[in-house]
Order: C-alpha cells, then sequence, then structure tokens
C-alpha cells in the first residue's frame, strides 16, 4: 500500500541529552507514538500516531519532551485550507467518513466574545459578595402563572402545589457524558462533585452503572432514542428524567459509541453485547411528531408519579423557538438546548461543523418565543453548548437560560488537552476510553475534587459580577438583558438578540 | 408653553428622589399643605427636574366617575383625545386643571381633566370586560397612539398633579392647598437623565394605583419582560412603570394580599427562609419560586397610594432610606425623618423601615369613604399572612 499522502499534524521532539530512556512515554501513550529501542538504548517517536494530548511530555521526569504543533505544510491556497486538504487524503485513503469529536474546532464567531456586562456606577449600589448574600439558588421546573392563597381561613395559607422542582446550589449543571463515551472514574467524578456542589450531573444516554445508583438524587439520567439501560429503576433512582431528541454537536442523528469502547461493564449498563458498536437511531421511533414526544413525556412522568421533572433537549437548530414552544406545550417542565458548538466523543465531522446554530441566538430565540406566548413560566430553560468561562454563563443567563450545562469544560478540568479523538478509545487521561490500563489514571476523589474546585470559583465569579450590576439574587440576572451590551454585530443580530449595542 | 413635548423615553430612566406619604387612617380629609411641606423639607434631596403628587379623596362629588387627568403639547391634541375619550366613555364634566401662575414654571403642558364614566352598552356587550379594564385599554391608547396627549391620572375620587420643577413649587402651582384628601404621596426627583417632559415625573399612576419611587431596579430589564409574559406594554421605560404594574398584576389580578406581594417583590435570602417556621418558609419558598421574576432588586424605597391606603416598601437589604411614624390616625412615610418631624413634630413612635417588610397603612373603616363592595375588595387586600406579623 502506498504511503498515506496526510502529513503528520504534531513533531515530537526529544532532547537526546535529557531523555533517560526511562520508557515512561512508551507506556503512557496509547497511541504508540514512542517505543524503546534496545540496539540503539534509545526511546524513538512515530509522530505521525501523535495526537498531541500532552501525557507523555506532562509526565516525562526529566522534561525532555515538546510536542509541537506542525500544521501540513502544503502550499498556501486560501480557498484550500490545509485541514480541507489534509481530509480529501484521508476519505481517499480509506473511503470512511471524517470523524471529529469533542466540539466545533472551526474559527467560527464565538457571540460571548461580543457580549459587554454591566456594572453599577453612583446611581446604583454595587454588592461586595464577600461582605454581603448573593443568591445563586435556582430552581428547575414547571412554575404555575401564579400563587393561589386560600383566604378562608385565620390567616392565609397556600393553595398552590408546585410541579416538582430541581434545587441547583447553582445554575451550573454537568451535561449528559455517558458511561461508556467516558470512563467509570470520569463518571464517578462528575456524580461525586455534583453531589458535593448541590448541582447535577447527567448519565447521558449510556445507562447508570450499578454503581452509581447513590448517587441518584444528584443525577439527571436520560432517555434517548436507543434507549440503552432504561428500566424503572433507572427511572426511579434519579432526580429527573431527559429525552434526548438531539444534540449540538450532531443535530439530526443519534448517539455513536464506537464498539472499541463497550467493554464487559458498559455492555451491562447498555445492555448490549460486548463490542458493539452502540448507535442510537437518528429519530425516536416512537417520535414522528410533537404529539408523540407528549405521549412519551407522559408516559415517563406516569412511571416517576408526576414527582420529578422530565426535561427534552435538542439541538439547537433553525426553528429552534417553535420547537421548544411545541416542547413546552407538549408538557415538558425543563427545555434543554444544545448549541452548535456542543462537544460529542463521536460526530460526523460535516455535521458537527456544518448543522445547527449558535446557542446564543437559539436562547435568545426560544425564550422570546416563550415570553411572547406567556408560557416561559411553564418550563425552565437550561442552555448548553461550548460554555468556557463563568462569563459566558451570566451572559446565557442574562439572555435568558434558567440554568446551563457544562460538558467540555468539565472534562478539561479533569485533564482532557483536547485532542479530540475520543472516538479512538485511546484516550492517554483516562477519561474517553474504557481501556482499565488507562483509566486507571484518572482517580475519581481527585478528579470531583478538581470539578468541584471549577465550579466554586466560577460561582465565586458570577456572583463578583452580579454583584457589580447591583443584583444579589440570580434570577434577577436571569433573561435581564438590559446588562448586556453588543459591539461589533449587525443590527440584524442585535435584535434576534434583543441587546442594544455598546454606547446605546 | 414652548419647550415642553411629550417624550416616552426609550431607555431605562435612573434617578434618585425624596419620598414623602401622609395618610389619614380615619378617613379625615385634610389640605395639601401639609404634603408640600413634608416634601419640601427634603428640597435638596431633588434637582428641580421633577416633582409630583399623588391626593386620595380630593373629587367627593364626583366619587364614583373616573377622573382622568391629561397632558397635552398642543391644544389641537385636545380633539382626537376627546373623540377617543367618548368612544370608551360618557363624559359628565371637563375643566383646566386649575393653577396658579408660578415664575419658577416657565413651560408647560395644556393640563386639563375630565370626569367620565364606562359607557354601559360597553360594559353589556363585553360581559368578560369590566369597568377599570376599559379605563386601562383606554389610557394605553391615547399613551401610546396620540402623538401629543398622555394620560398621568384615572382613578376615581383621587388625582395625581405632577410636573417639572420642585415638587413645593409644583404643589404650589396646582394649587393644592386648596384640595382636601385623607391620603397625599409626593415626590421630589433627581434625574440624571431627563427631556423635560412633564410625564415622566412621579408619581406613576393607573386606575388608583399610584407609585412615587426613589432608587433603581437592577432587575428592570426581566421585570419588564416577565409583565410582558402576563400582557402588560411597559412603554414607559421607568422602573416606577414596572412596579405599578407588578403591585396591579399580584393583588388585582392574583387576588394576593399586599404583603404577599411584597413578599414576592422583596423575598427573605434563603438563608432566612431556612429559619422561618415551616409553613412560613414553603409559602415563602413558593413564592419566590413562581413569582421570580417580580423580585426587584437593586436600591429602592417605594410608596404605594391605593383608594384604601398607602403601603411603604423598601428593597430586601435596605439600601434606600425609609421612616415611618404614627401619631394618632396619621401614619407618616418618608425618605427622611426630618419631612415628618417638620410637619408633625410630635409622634406616637417613629421607626426605620425593615427591608423587605412591607409598611401599610389602610382605613380604619373603607366601607365608609369607599362604599361596601370596594370595603370587601380592599379587606383581601389587606391580609396579613401571619398573626402578629403584619406591619406595625
Amino acid at each position: 500500500m502506498a504511503p498515506r499522502l496526510v502529513q503528520p499534524e504534531f513533531s515530537v521532539q526529544r532532547d537526546g541529552e535529557r531523555c533517560i530512556a526511562c520508557g515512561v512515554c512508551v507506556r503512557q501513550c496509547a497511541n504508540q507514538v514512542h517505543s524503546y529501542h534496545p540496539e540503539y538504548e534509545e526511546v524513538r517517536a512515530a509522530a505521525e500516531r501523535c495526537v498531541g494530548c500532552h501525557r507523555c511530555a506532562w509526565l516525562c521526569p526529566t522534561g525532555a519532551l515538546s510536542i509541537i504543533h506542525t500544521p501540513p505544510t502544503y502550499r498556501h491556497g486560501g480557498h484550500w485550507s490545509s485541514e480541507a486538504i489534509s481530509n480529501v487524503y484521508k476519505q481517499a485513503d480509506s473511503g470512511g467518513v471524517l470523524l471529529g469529536a469533542m466540539g466545533n474546532s472551526q474559527p467560527v464567531p464565538v457571540y460571548w466574545d461580543h457580549l459587554l456586562l454591566n456594572a453599577s456606577q453612583v446611581t446604583n449600589p454595587s454588592i461586595d459578595p464577600l461582605r454581603e448574600p448573593m443568591e445563586l439558588k435556582t430552581f428547575l421546573g414547571r412554575k404555575p402563572d401564579q400563587v393561589e392563597l386560600e383566604m378562608s381561613g385565620p390567616e392565609p395559607s397556600l393553595a398552590t402545589t408546585l410541579a416538582p422542582q430541581l434545587e441547583l446550589s447553582m445554575p451550573i449543571m454537568f451535561s449528559a457524558m455517558s458511561y461508556g463515551a467516558i470512563s467509570y472514574p470520569a463518571c464517578k467524578s462528575l456524580a461525586m462533585a455534583a453531589r458535593e456542589l448541590g448541582t447535577l450531573a447527567n448519565s447521558g444516554e449510556g445507562g447508570l452503572h450499578p454503581d452509581f445508583w447513590d448517587f441518584g438524587p444528584s443525577m439527571i439520567v436520560q432517555v434517548a432514542s436507543g434507549r440503552f439501560g432504561v428500566t424503572p429503576d433507572y427511572l426511579g433512582a434519579a432526580a429527573a428524567v431527559e429525552i434526548k431528541i438531539g444534540q449540538g454537536a450532531k443535530p439530526g442523528i443519534g448517539g455513536h459509541l464506537p464498539g472499541e469502547k463497550v467493554d464487559d461493564s458498559v455492555s451491562r449498563t447498555r445492555m448490549i453485547p460486548v463490542g458493539s458498536d452502540a448507535l442510537s437511531p437518528a429519530p425516536h421511533h416512537d417520535i414522528y411528531s410533537i404529539e408523540d414526544l407528549r405521549q412519551l413525556i407522559y408516559s415517563l412522568k406516569e412511571a416517576v408519579r408526576y414527582r420529578k421533572p422530565i426535561s427534552v433537549k435538542i439541538a439547537a437548530v433553525h426553528n429552534v423557538a417553535a420547537i421548544a414552544s411545541g416542547i413546552v406545550r407538549a408538557g415538558a417542565d425543563i427545555v434543554a438546548i444544545d448549541g452548535y458548538k456542543g462537544g460529542t466523543g463521536a460526530a460526523p465531522a460535516m455535521i458537527r461543523d456544518n448543522v445547527g446554530i449558535p446557542i446564543e441566538f437559539a436562547l435568545a430565540a426560544v425564550d422570546d418565543r416563550l415570553r411572547s406566548e406567556g408560557i416561559r413560566n411553564l418550563a425552565s430553560v437550561v442552555a448548553c453548548g461550548g460554555f468556557r468561562c463563568s462569563a459566558d454563563v451570566v451572559k446565557a443567563l442574562a439572555l435568558g437560560a434558567d440554568a446551563v450545562y457544562i460538558g467540555t469544560a468539565a472534562l478539561i478540568a479533569l485533564g482532557c488537552h483536547m485532542c479530540q479523538q475520543c472516538f479512538t478509545g485511546k484516550c492517554n487521561w483516562g477519561i474517553a476510553t474504557q481501556d482499565p490500563y488507562l483509566t486507571r489514571r484518572l482517580n475519581p476523589e481527585i478528579g470531583a475534587q478538581r470539578l468541584y474546585n471549577l465550579l466554586s470559583g466560577w460561582a465565586h465569579e458570577i456572583k463578583e459580577m452580579m454583584g457589580g450590576m447591583g443584583i444579589n439574587a440570580v434570577e434577577s440576572l436571569r433573561g435581564n438583558r438590559h446588562h448586556l451590551r453588543a459591539w461589533g454585530l449587525s443590527d440584524r443580530e442585535l435584535k434576534i438578540l434583543g441587546i442594544s449595542a455598546v454606547g446605546e | 408653553m414652548r419647550g415642553h413635548r411629550k417624550h416616552l423615553p426609550t431607555s431605562k430612566d435612573i434617578s434618585g428622589c425624596a419620598i414623602s406619604g401622609i395618610m389619614n387612617e380615619a378617613g379625615e380629609r385634610f389640605s395639601g399643605d401639609m404634603i408640600i411641606g413634608s416634601i419640601a423639607t427634603m428640597h435638596d434631596r431633588s434637582n428641580g427636574l421633577g416633582g409630583g403628587f399623588a391626593a386620595y379623596g380630593i373629587y367627593p362629588d364626583y366619587k364614583d366617575h373616573y377622573a382622568i387627568h391629561i397632558m397635552y403639547d398642543e391644544l389641537a391634541d385636545r380633539q382626537s383625545t376627546e373623540r377617543l375619550i367618548a368612544r370608551y366613555c360618557l363624559l359628565y364634566e371637563d375643566e383646566s386643571i386649575p393653577n396658579r401662575p408660578s415664575p419658577v414654571i416657565r413651560m408647560r403642558p395644556f393640563l386639563h381633566r375630565y370626569f367620565v364614566q364606562v359607557r354601559p352598552e360597553l360594559l353589556r356587550r363585553h360581559s368578560d370586560l369590566t369597568e377599570d379594564d376599559v379605563i386601562v385599554d383606554m389610557v394605553m391608547e391615547i399613551n401610546t397612539k396620540i402623538k401629543g396627549s398622555f394620560v398621568f391620572s384615572s382613578g376615581k375620587n383621587m388625582g395625581v398633579f405632577k410636573g417639572v420643577g420642585y415638587p413645593e413649587d409644583i404643589g404650589e402651582f396646582y394649587r393644592l392647598d386648596e384640595y382636601q384628601g385623607y391620603l397625599w404621596t409626593s415626590h421630589g426627583r433627581f434625574p440624571t437623565n431627563t427631556s423635560g417632559w412633564w410625564g415622566g415625573a412621579h408619581p406613576f399612576s393607573i386606575l388608583d394605583w399610584s407609585v412615587v419611587h426613589n432608587g433603581e431596579i437592577s432587575s428592570y430589564g426581566i421585570n419588564k419582560r416577565y409583565l410582558d409574559n402576563f400582557g402588560y406594554d411597559c412603554s414607559l421605560f421607568t422602573d416606577t412603570e414596572v412596579i405599578a404594574y407588578l403591585f396591579d398584576l399580584l393583588v388585582r389580578k392574583h387576588h394576593l394580599p399586599f404583603e404577599a406581594a411584597c413578599m414576592a417583590m422583596a423575598p427573605p435570602f434563603w438563608s432566612q427562609i431556612e429559619h422561618l417556621e415551616p409553613r412560613r418558609a414553603e409559602l415563602a419558598r413558593t413564592m419566590r419560586t413562581v413569582y421570580a421574576g417580580a423580585l426587584l432588586n437593586g436600591p429602592f424605597s417605594v410608596l404605594v397610594g391605593y383608594s384604601g391606603g398607602m403601603v411603604g416598601f423598601n428593597d430586601r437589604t435596605k439600601l434606600r432610606p425609609m421612616v415611618a411614624a404614627r401619631q394618632g390616625d396619621m401614619l407618616l412615610v418618608a425618605s427622611e425623618e426630618t419631612a415628618i418631624r417638620e410637619v408633625c413634630p410630635q409622634v406616637d413612635r417613629i421607626w426605620h423601615a425593615v427591608g423587605g417588610v412591607p409598611i401599610i397603612g389602610q382605613l380604619k373603616d373603607p366601607a365608609k369613604v369607599l362604599g361596601q363592595p370596594e370595603a370587601a375588595r380592599l379587606a383581601r387586600m389587606t391580609r396579613s399572612l401571619a398573626p402578629g406579623a403584619a406591619a406595625a
């Protein structure tokens, strides 16, 4: 076979003076980049296998390794980027679909960076969260239009009973990442951190490993088109149930877990054979329209005795506002909207990079539509898809989200280096793999602590930003677009986002 | 009258202020001199760019009629406005609002008032409408559709008097010393942006609700959108308008007592709710969860007047001042103690308002002043959530 035409993306540079040929890199790299050659008594690298995960460089005891990104040096061609050329080579080699993982890696506009936040000066005191209360507590679920009081007794009493609510200590949850896509210790880290933080993790569509059922009150469990691991007990174990219709990284298609990652434990949790690809159908085959969704929502409500909220997660697509409205009217208590930049363990790169719309616009459009129809209170809106920092979260809340899901940021906290090769099952950081040799590398106690640290830091930052705005409860930030201004956006974009330009 | 032009602002109004309210809970009426004296004491809290008053019980001869106060940019605006009023209402009397020329009031709109009743055939044809609904529709239509007309008062047996100037000058101008009312509220304004439009002064009023307000609502953006959800169109872009509509929604439409409405707008902190007795904690938790969009955040002190009394309340961390006093049947609430002592040197009791806890003044015998049906409605509005927890 002719040599592959694709140029290596990374150069592995080893400082011969420092390298002691200890073999750590050899043992750490699941991609088999490094190999020890006894005849030369040295370690050599096959750079074409390197994915740029930096595990070897991080663990090299003498600091002998550097991984350098070396983009292909094809002659620069404007329209034909190096990546486009490499992709053609890859497909001409293999005849396959280009796969991607994690979020969209293209340099597309980040609208969060076009939004700026407000702060108080003179007419309104800013609030110091170190000295005064600052409330992030958030309730997700259906709210009635009004509270009714029973007035006939000696004193008024509540006549309204609320639909089930999820109580969160902060408006940030861990988004759906299934056992199978990510490892046992990664799942455990997320569940432990969620419980410690008073928020929720999401099982994803791969069922719930029996060891994690104790974390049920801190978990949302998913029901997706593959129905993996769905049992009455599974529904009963969790704080809420989420119907996964779509995912921002791959709208229009179902989940895809390569058979390489289906080991014995994943197989039992998902209730599928070992080594088989777990391919969720593109649609739910019992949902061909909105009235079918209503049936599934109410089937699940019946199954949980109306004691838990039912969420419906969709990808942000062109007419997301109308779809969300339908979902609320179909009885969902929570609508989760996953934007164009959302992550995944595996998606066809063409779909990941070309289908769907950014969460900023989807969120603004959904919030507006639900308000104009007078049904915003009937469901909470959760935004997801590429939140990088606490300021992104604050901006999403101000645009109208009740809470956000973070996925990629959580994995990065666990050590992910964004090499975007989750679908290979060879994650050297022990996150997106089921290889016991690799998963041992992630200690769930340490992982949970790192996630706890991350969200504690974000919570502090959010409180600081809210205090600056003169707001001491998150409900006064939610949907409060007066605290946002935009730069570098067109009039039409401003109109859709419902915010003014800077200086206005 | 040059320079005055109706101008609906396009951005949030920002201002600091003085407020004062005086009520006789026995329903005995007293002249506007007292409230002018009180608000004048706080002269330095306003900057001459807005002052106003709400007075209750001032039109006893027309107590069953809506008193519609309108400012016109030009006399020509009257014709189309009056045609519109005639579509909704029967007119019993109209006149210029009496005033006393003043050297410090240099430009002003034409000020006119109408005493009207809703056309009975309208109510017969639309059985789901109340006469209040008809008046609200009419006011909204005039204020948003007619270029030079603005309705600034639309209640029964009450009136709002406001303009650009120091409040004491505005009071003089409107000859408020010649009116007798059982409840007066007033406002001196210190705006940081203004168009010199008379309609921008406080009180803001719809039906018999009047609101005077000192502060800035940081949550305005969401309060406005929350009200959108219930069909309210906040056209004036003022915090004050939002407060008035929230009271209308919570009290008139959702039938919550004032104490519960104030709990929705200035709720206890979660850390406080944890320590309430279980029944009250459950109530507070439910109110906060359902009325999250009604929470008023940021510094404010507010006085809401209505035919049965007045409600004073502060933001939950009390970032703006409010002092209250009682003397016999009189309840006085003001931004500063001096504004109370000036007109009522001896008081039975004087205290600082507690953040989020309403001070409620109410007619002792509303049936005598307002009639039986109105009294029944008011009884519900002023129910306390817990015995002994009501305002002092």
